[in-house]
């Protein structure tokens, strides 16, 4: 919670003494108030009134990171409880588990899974984010062997590290501090171990308590012993538990700005039966997990759950965009219709998903309107004929095809004309209005 | 620090809507966000309705079509399958055959199988027509003569044919659906709209139009969230009918649901992948506030009504 103009005119040395270069502390009070100073430049303030204020302009969810390199991966900092409001910020981590228990084709196979798991959609890479090592023997050793052959064979993957033993986290860290893992496993009972642990070699703690005032209390320990950087587990298990302690976790940071409640929510979702554990982990996506803990990498529960992942975490206030180009649709040959539309990624899954229902396999070029609907880009004069002929020149489809007919959406059928004037040789002809009529119109063309 | 957990209570709450009469189904009537037991009141658990068809289910995917395999020749075997087999709490009949792009059957033959359905069937009925704005006025008002006192869903009134779908669901008793396309206000407005005919807003569904994971459903999701914070934090009346989730028809024609693991090898088994594609689409309609659904394969409903169950504890 920002501080006002006034709260923060009571913690300055009230001179007036222009060094900061502002005529007097409140002005100067009043332009930190709106971010456009920064306390650094009062030369006399107190410690006490840095702390305070630094602690007042913190985000309310604590930004953490772990991992490296290209592969570090974001998590906190988010501002709001409904996507609608704003975008939420950083996406939610998919952590695979791996288990010094699990028999060693079992530990391979998963590795593998999560290093193929890479799928390109609508134009963004997705993929597991982290391996989940969770030391289920207790044995340091065993916990030990296992972090090396996930470090070894996943070198680039970030790691959580999920013990409660700090023997076992001790020998962990010593192979793979360097990657900036997760230390999962700081509860009431190891705390003071577990905090010294992750200060020691500058990693990320996970807290584990239960329910959400133990939580409170144990982050408060921990800070104090000079961690900042937490991860908090609540203990919620089941779908209920989970909404409830996400969402009063949520609140409790945006809301009322309580600070031991102010950082990134893992969950964990694993479950015997892959397809509930798909819903739970769909769950934690829609409702403020930053961290999502599942069993395995099947690609069927990836793409379910990766998918959401993306259409939750997209910025409402920002059409979404697909790539200017000719889509086919089906195996088109060079006799194969084709069809224009714009960019806008609704329009384009809806068009693109009537013509496949059609089955008649034909090319789809989706023109670049800056993402919007075809009435809005017509209105805004980004759909017009001249750049829907430049485009259609310059996208080479001209040598893809046989014919030279392009068929337009019914709803800017006033343009066939003028297109007709600028692409010569070219037959325009007005398809539906509603794309919901492709699949009838295509195949009356087929006869 | 001591900490108190910042529970919210609201001044609204969302309508309890009953359908159907010898085996009825109550759904709605909670006074907190989805699932939000912890601070309010959740009476009733979301519903789940099996969708069929007047026409046999020809261009559904082959991996839902197999489920109703030798019962879907016929509406009547297929309701029957649906209740007795699947045990179906609610049926809904989609008469897509009525379309005139389809089969275009008439309001006649449309008539005759609500009423054979009807008869079939114990469990509450959602009569569905072909989404086609003039044909659906015609065939939803037969058939919503045919159902009378039956307590059925009739659907979907849209702007441009609400008038005559309303006056013929409040003549025969019915609940109504009301459709606008993804925009709150339009929804809103929509649903003014038949209740200034002087169909009453406790008997209304407001269906804001679905869409499948991965095409749209963020704009569904937000659209469903919006109108459940005007229902309950604002208290505005006119949105708080239940929502529906129209789900199955949306997600078995997009590519994930029919795409054969040997066409697109990384994602993974069609079966596997179609049913969860269904069961996580209704899962975000859920979270985002429909209290009705729709859907088609009974794995999908399955995992979903064990969802709801760890939801509800």
């Amino acid at each position: 919670m920002a501080l006002t103009g006034v709260e923060i005119f009571k913690l300055l040395p009230k001179t007036n003494c222009k060094k900061c270069g502002h005529p007097t502390c409140l002005a100067f009070a009043m332009k930190l108030a709106q971010r456009q100073a920064s306390l650094d430049q009062c030369p006399d303030v107190s410690e006490e009134a840095k702390r305070i204020l630094s602690e007042a302009s913190a985000p309310p969810i604590r930004p953490v990171t772990f991992g490296v390199g290209d592969r570090v991966l974001k998590m906190g900092e988010e501002i709001v409880l409904f996507r609608h409001e704003k975008k939420f910020v950083n996406p939610t981590v998919f952590a695979v588990e791996i288990k010094d228990t699990d028999p060693e084709e079992r530990i391979n196979n998963t590795i593998n899974d999560v290093l193929t798991s890479e799928i390109d959609r609508v134009g963004q890479k997705l993929r597991i984010d982290a391996i989940f090592i969770n030391n289920s023997s207790g044995d340091p050793q065993r916990f030990e062997a296992l972090v090396k052959t996930v470090s070894s064979k996943a070198p680039e993957v970030p790691l959580i590290l999920g013990t409660t033993n700090p023997q076992s986290a001790e020998v962990a860290l010593k192979i793979v501090a360097d990657k900036r893992p997760i230390l999962y496993g700081a509860n009431k009972d190891n705390l003071e171990a577990m905090a010294t642990i992750a200060k020691t070699y500058k990693v990320p703690l996970g807290v584990t308590g239960n329910g959400l005032e133990e939580i409170s209390g144990l982050t408060e320990k921990i800070k104090a012993m000079g961690v900042e950087d937490m991860i908090i587990e609540s203990s919620a298990r089941s779908a209920r538990q989970i909404i409830e302690n996400n969402t009063l976790i949520r609140r409790s940071a945006l809301k009322k700005n309580f600070k031991p409640l102010g950082y990134p929510v893992i969950n964990l979702c694993q479950r015997e039966d892959e397809l509930l554990e798909a819903l739970i982990g769909a769950l934690g996506v829609m409702k403020y997990a930053s961290i999502v803990v599942l069993s395995s990498a099947e690609k069927w529960k990836n793409l379910a759950l990766f998918t959401l992942r993306q259409n939750i975490y997209t910025d409402p206030q920002v059409p979404m965009q697909v790539e200017q180009k000719i889509y086919k649709i089906g195996e088109p040959r060079p006799d194969s219709p084709l069809l224009i539309t714009t960019n806008f990624s609704l329009t384009y899954f809806i068009v693109s998903g009537e013509i496949e229902n059609s089955k008649v396999p034909s090319r789809l070029a989706v023109m670049d309107c800056e993402g919007l609907s075809v009435l809005t880009a017509w209105a805004a004069g980004k759909f017009t004929a001249a750049k829907i002929a430049q485009f259609i020149k310059d996208s080479g489809v001209e040598n893809e095809i046989s014919h030279r007919e392009l068929i337009i959406p019914g709803y800017v059928a006033i343009l066939s004309g003028a297109i007709e004037e600028k692409l010569p040789g070219w037959k325009v002809t007005v398809g539906p209005r509603e794309a919901n009529g492709i699949p009838a119109f295509l195949r009356q063309r087929m006869g | 620090m001591s900490y108190t957990a910042p529970k919210e209570t609201y001044s609204g709450k969302i309508f309890e809507v009953t359908i159907g009469t010898e085996r009825p189904v109550t759904f709605g009537g909670e006074n907190v966000l989805p699932f939000h037991g912890f601070e309010g009141s959740i009476p009733h658990r979301p519903v789940i309705a099996y969708e069929i068809q007047d026409v046999p289910p020809d261009d559904w995917p082959e991996t839902v079509k197999a489920v109703y395999n030798g019962v879907a020749n016929d509406p009547v075997s297929w309701a029957r399958f649906c209740e007795e087999k699947l045990n179906a709490k609610a049926i809904a009949l989609r008469l897509i055959g009525t379309h005139p792009d389809r089969e275009n059957r008439s309001s006649e033959e449309a008539r005759k199988v609500v009423l054979e359905v009807l008869s079939a069937i114990k469990v509450p009925l959602i009569i569905l027509g072909s989404n086609h704005v003039e044909k659906d006025s015609e065939v939803l008002v037969a058939c919503a003569e045919a159902a009378k006192d039956k307590n059925c869903i009739i659907g979907k009134a849209q702007e441009g044919n609400y008038k005559t779908i309303t006056a013929a669901a409040m003549a025969h008793n019915h609940k109504l659906i009301a459709m606008s396309e993804l925009d709150i206000n339009l929804s809103k407005q929509l649903n003014i709209l038949i209740t200034q005919m002087g169909f009453p807003k406790e008997r209304l569904i407001t269906d804001p139009m679905c869409s499948a994971l991965g095409y749209g459903i963020e704009y569904t999701y937000s659209v469903m969230e919006r109108i459940r914070l005007a229902a309950l934090a604002q208290n505005d009346q006119v949105m708080q009918p239940p929502i529906l989730g129209d789900v199955g028809t949306y997600v078995w024609k997009v590519k994930e649901t029919q795409a054969s693991e040997e066409e697109v090898p990384q994602w993974g088994s069609l079966k596997e992948r179609s049913i969860a594609w269904e069961a996580v689409t209704a899962v975000a309609m859920l979270i985002a506030g429909a209290e009705l659904l729709i859907m088609r394969h009974p794995e999908a409903v399955k995992a979903v009504e064990r969802f709801i169950d760890e939801l509800m504890q």
